[in-house]
């Protein structure tokens, strides 16, 4: 799966600026009015001609979220959000849903190419094998390419976007959809909730195990317009699923916001594994112009022996706020949370992950690893909490900081409640420098100042990246070595 | 093959070396013997390019060229090496992996192709094995948890890889148990060639039985105080370095 690696081909090669991918496609598009009502969700609703009960569902949001206040206790600064400045809705003109590749507008491709995402899918569509990575492709707000769908019918496995599936498969996403992250759960889920324009669906049967690692890249392209993604992803009892996310983003003067809601179920004995690499625009080298990005993440185990493993890359934006969590409902439920968050420049970052022990003998393990460099700011904040009934809790958490220069900082904010006597829940915390010392040492072997840096970090991720699938991890390995480009010297 | 000339560099000001000379030709063992404080480690991270030295005054040629204007790893695909007298520890890299990060750095370097993985693992099992490293330990990360003993050895290892031609050693002798001594004496012994030399520092004739040098050089107060055949090491040896007391520049 090489999207990435070419990625990191292209920014090596276009020496521009840190960020390298500051171009964006001259494509029409179709937009609602700018602002924040109930005639733009009627617009949104309609575009995609939706029934009744999810129209209802959005103005619930809407009205909900007119109530709450943005939170403002993430350690990260930024100008204030004028929601009603930005647009809601913007579709590509064309290819408003192609039935093959053929139909899709090819200056669109050509982005995606720019980009180094293997849409095209030279390998796949020329049935090569090994290249059998199902790609929903979303282009801004619409998704309007997606591969392999036979195959994974066979196997029973839904797999399409979000709006597809709820004229297609609408009693699986009523049941589902906010079943996880409810309509209320927080300020940026209930903007979503109003305001969600598309995003990925799954569901794998009974005893299915997804013949392929399922995939989504993300790119924000259209000015001053939220993302506001939706993804659900369903594993019904006894299956298993993989599914990996990726994104980049043109350059933009102004912020963008993105305000993404994934929500995940397992029920019994099934399995979800879900990596995201995430390279979004992180601003100029003042800060300016990078992505915000605030997310809600959320997975239950709702069946017994169910598991859930969170593994991210995070790399990009100007400001990450972001906590995938677990609930460990089912008894004997898994919860897994594998974090690598690098931060350069003038990043923003605070992330971490939830684990809410609510069944009998539920385990759960938080490896986060941070890396902080130039003059930013890397948080991690992690709560593991035991219920009343969850006897024999256990979890195990390490987090590791890692500092490059003298002007970045590294924040560890664990909380812990326990209601359970029999819980046990332990804590690793460390935080270390790249010495100058170790540094001399590789470099007096050979090793140019970045190519030092690369290694030791790359050490210093192992045991995360190691939970990426192969070749995923290889790129991810690549990407953050380039993120850290500059950090030294 | 290294000629210093009037050397001078400090530290946060501080004057650390002040004029030191010395040649090495090709295929010479030069040792450095000399008091504790004296310069010798310092005198070997001016050569390798640490940056927090500052240089003076003076000149460092390598094959007649000046290593003073380059980064350490222009100097080291140059053809230089240093092994550490208190080796560093990567964490989460094994040493397979640095040792091929490191080669293929150098040889890129040098416009030459990444080395063909065979023959990569062919050559660092063959030094392993002469040096009594096991595969086990070339599978954990780079110095981390090793012994005293077990780090001196991997440089020498990395050294018997890298094939370096001017091979600074910073007291590897110390923290070597007698076996540990004799194996890695070998195996330096064994790099001898007509076409690389060595840099030896040490405060023991006991390594110099094994390594036997060309020269000895007594290092005091930052500056070259005397130089002679081995029978110099067996001379300090007996009478200590009383003679060379830090005393006011002549
Ligand atoms: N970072 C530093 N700041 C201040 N002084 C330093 C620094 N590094 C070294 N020195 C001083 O420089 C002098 C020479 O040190 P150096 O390590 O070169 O001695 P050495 O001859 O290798 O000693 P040893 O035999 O103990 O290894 C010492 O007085 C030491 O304290
Ligand atoms: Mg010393």
């Amino acid at each position: 799966m090489p999207a990435v690696q070419e990625t990191v081909d292209r920014v090596r090669a276009i020496d521009l600026d840190q960020y390298k991918w500051g171009f964006s496609t001259s494509i029409e598009s179709e937009k609602a009015p700018k602002g924040l009502s109930e005639e733009v969700i009627r617009f949104i609703s309609g575009k995609k001609g939706e029934p009744q009960w999810l129209l209802d569902w959005r103005f619930e949001a809407l009205r909900r979220w007119r109530t709450l206040e943005e939170p403002n206790w993430a350690r990260v600064h930024h100008p204030k959000i004028e929601y009603d400045e930005l647009y809601y809705y913007a579709a590509p003109k064309k290819g408003g849903g192609p039935a093959s590749l053929d139909e899709v507008d090819p200056e669109l491709l050509k982005t995606f190419e720019k980009l180094g995402i293997p849409l095209k899918e030279q390998a796949v569509l020329a049935g090569v094998e090994g290249a059998r990575v199902a790609v929903d492709a979303v282009f801004d707000s619409v998704s309007v390419a997606t591969t392999y769908k036979e195959e994974l019918a066979k196997a029973g496995v839904i797999f399409c976007s979000i709006s597809e599936a709820v004229r297609e498969h609408p009693d699986l996403v009523r049941k589902y959809l906010g079943s996880v992250v409810p309509v209320t759960d927080n300020f940026f889920a209930t903007l979503n909730s109003a305001v969600f324009t598309d995003g990925s669906f799954v569901y794998v049967p009974k005893g299915v195990r997804c013949p392929m690692e399922l995939s989504t890249y993300f790119r924000i392209n259209e000015q001053n317009t939220g993302q506001f993604e939706r993804t659900l992803i369903i594993a019904d009892k006894g299956s298993y699923v993989s599914y990996l996310e990726g994104c980049t983003a043109p350059k933009r003067d102004e912020n963008q916001l993105h305000a993404a809601v994934v929500e995940l179920v397992a029920l019994d004995d099934a399995e979800i594994k879900y990596s995201t690499v995430q390279n979004w625009f992180p601003g100029d080298k003042e800060g300016k112009g990078g992505i915000y990005n605030f997310v809600t993440k959320r997975g239950d185990c709702r069946g017994k022996n169910s598991k859930i493993s969170w593994t991210q890359v995070e790399t990009g934006s100007a400001i990450t706020w972001k906590y995938p969590s677990c609930i460990l409902r089912g008894d004997n439920s898994q919860g897994e949370f594998y974090s690598i968050a690098v931060s350069n420049g003038h990043q923003q970052v605070d992330s971490g992950t939830k684990m809410l022990h609510l069944g009998k003998n539920t385990v759960s393990r938080i490896i986060s690893k941070g890396i902080a460099a130039g003059r930013s700011d890397n948080t991690y904040r992690g709560l593991v909490s035991a219920h009343r009934k969850a006897a024999g809790a256990r979890n195990f958490t390490n987090c590791d900081s890692l500092l490059i220069g003298q002007e970045c900082g590294a924040h560890t904010v664990p909380y812990i409640e326990s209601k359970n006597a029999t819980a046990v829940f332990e804590h690793e915390a460390t935080t270390s420098k790249i010495a100058e010392d170790q540094l001399f040492y590789c470099t007096q072997r050979g090793l140019n100042e970045e190519e030092a840096v690369a290694l030791i970090v790359n050490g210093f991720v192992k045991d995360v990246l190691q939970q990426l699938p192969m070749e995923f991890a290889v790129e991810a390995q690549k990407l953050i070595a380039v993120s850290l480009e500059g950090s030294v010297g | 093959m290294l000629e210093i000339r009037n050397l001078h560099a400090e530290i946060d000001g501080k004057p650390i070396l002040k004029g030191v000379s010395l040649a090495v030709k090709p295929g010479e063992v030069a040792a450095i013997m000399g008091p504790n404080g004296s310069g010798k480690s310092t005198l070997s991270y001016v050569i390798a390019g640490k940056d927090e030295y500052e240089v003076t005054e003076g000149e460092v040629l390598l094959d007649g060229e000046s290593l003073l204007g380059m980064d350490p790893d222009e100097r080291a695909a140059k053809g230089l090496f240093l092994a550490f007298q208190y080796p560093l520890e990567i964490p989460g890299v094994a040493t397979m992996t640095f040792l091929k990060a490191a080669l293929n750095a150098q040889r890129k370097k040098r416009g030459e192709d990444e080395i063909a993985p065979a023959d990569f693992i062919r050559s660092v099992n063959r030094a392993a094995d002469k040096l009594g490293i096991s595969r086990e330990m070339l599978r954990r990360a780079l110095n981390v948890g090793f012994s005293g003993g077990e780090k001196k050895r991997m440089e020498i290892l990395q050294m018997a890889l890298l094939e370096p031609r001017m091979c600074v050693l910073d007291e590897t002798d110390s923290g070597l148990d007698i076996d540990a001594l004799r194996i890695v004496a070998e195996g330096v012994n064994s790099l001898r060639a007509k076409n690389r030399a060595f840099l030896v520092i040490t405060h023991y004739q006991r390594l110099l039985s094994h390594i036997v040098p060309d020269t000895v050089h007594v290092m005091a107060d930052g500056r070259i105080a005397k130089s002679g055949g081995p029978e110099l090491a067996n001379e300090l040896e007996a009478k200590g370095y009383a003679d060379f007391a830090a005393r006011p520049a002549a």
